[in-house]
């Protein structure tokens, strides 16, 4: 894991600034399309095992709506927003005016108002993330799967598994009292990224 | 497909059931679940397999269950131990998934592919006949081999559970 797993604890909390800058602008987003505010916990920064990435929103089997972007540009990565179905259909029924039914069945209309409420929040995630660090980053087509957690997430590590067995996860969650509209973001830059964000944010030289 | 004793197979790891004994790993996306089966003895065994060629592998030791070209050797070996022959075992396997087939532009995010491919290969190089195969699409598979009777159970989200 050459020096993931050496990371001074100055660079944790520049990689947690990170999580806070972009989950924080998502937040705003968020809070604006539901005209009520949105609660944030603190960023989590850690080098987490595969085998325990997926109980981090409940265990492998856990089904879960995802919605999924590949980060392009200077720091590659992947970039999970990640909610309980029921949470999926409250913000459907919440901003999309849609009449929705509290089961597990989705229709391609929602599937696709999904992708779009997530493509808001995961874009205003990465362009806050681009502004802070003046890396050009841009976003792929966001993909919607609603799926088991294991074989969701698993998806974002595959650029680790070469070399380790965990990865690192900046961690946001999202809550709303009450309402239960939470999530849950996960940036995982490649594992190459990280001396690019460093190096962009003066915290390690070129 | 409940059973008393469940061995657990974590992401890129192996193990081996017998006695009656189930083994199960969850969650499978582009990761395989290879599983190989004595019915003389009834001794089953399982990878998930992450990845499929060691070759890339930039670490210094790695885990041998991380890839297909590994893990095989790795669970005949400890099958082996268990009391099973390699001449009588064959393999039933699933997962390889391509989770979000729309995204993949480039070969090397074809994991889930790759790995059935690799599978497929390492199994042939040792002769071992392949029984059962439920590989691809995109949605994820949790699975469980019974010791007892080879047959191997698979969940999915959206199809429920089917035997091989």
């Amino acid at each position: 894991m050459s020096s993931l797993d050496r990371l001074a604890e100055f660079e944790l909390d520049v990689l947690k600034e990170v999580g806070n800058i972009g989950s924080g602008n998502a937040a705003t987003a968020l809070s604006t399309l539901l005209n009520k505010p949105v609660d944030m916990a603190v960023p989590k920064v850690s080098l987490v095992p595969f085998e325990e990435v997926a109980e981090r929103v409940g265990g492998a089997e856990e089904l879960v709506m995802a919605v999924f972007l590949r980060v392009e540009g200077e720091a590659p990565g992947n970039l999970f927003y990640i909610m309980h179905p029921v949470s999926a259909k409250r913000l459907l029924s919440r901003l999309a005016a849609m009449e929705v039914e509290e089961d597990l069945e989705y229709s391609e209309m929602e599937l696709s108002a999904l992708g779009e409420i997530g493509n808001i929040l995961a874009g205003s995630y990465l362009s806050s993330l681009a502004d802070f660090t003046k890396l050009n980053l841009s976003p792929s087509v966001p993909a919607i799967a609603l799926d088991m957690a294991g074989a969701i997430l698993s998806y974002g590590l595959m650029q680790y598994g070469e070399m380790g067995d965990a990865a690192l996860l900046i961690e946001t969650k999202f809550m709303d009292n009450g309402e239960q509209l939470d999530g849950q973001f996960f940036l995982i830059p490649d594992p190459e990224s990280f001396n690019t964000i460093f190096q962009a944010l003066g915290v390690r030289q070129p | 497909m409940i059973q008393q004793n469940v061995v657990k197979v974590g992401m890129a790891d192996l193990n081996v059931a017998y006695r009656g004994e189930s083994i199960r790993t969850t969650g499978l996306g582009s990761c395989v679940g290879l599983t190989l089966y004595d019915s003389d003895r009834k001794i089953g065994g399982m990878a998930h397999v992450m990845l499929p060629d060691s070759s890339i592998s930039r670490e210094d030791s790695f885990n041998r269950a991380k890839y297909a070209d590994t893990a095989l050797p790795l669970l005949i070996e400890e099958l082996e131990k268990a009391g099973a022959r390699v001449n009588r075992l064959s393999a039933k396997m699933a997962g390889g998934a391509q989770m979000f087939a729309a995204l993949v532009k480039s070969d090397s995010l074809r994991i889930g592919p790759r790995n059935v491919e690799k599978c497929v290969q390492m199994l042939a190089s040792y002769g071992i006949p392949i029984v059962g195969e439920d590989t691809g699409g995109s949605y994820g598979r949790t699975i469980e081999l019974d010791s007892e009777t080879g047959i191997l159970y698979i969940r999915s989200v959206q199809q429920g559970t089917k035997e091989l």
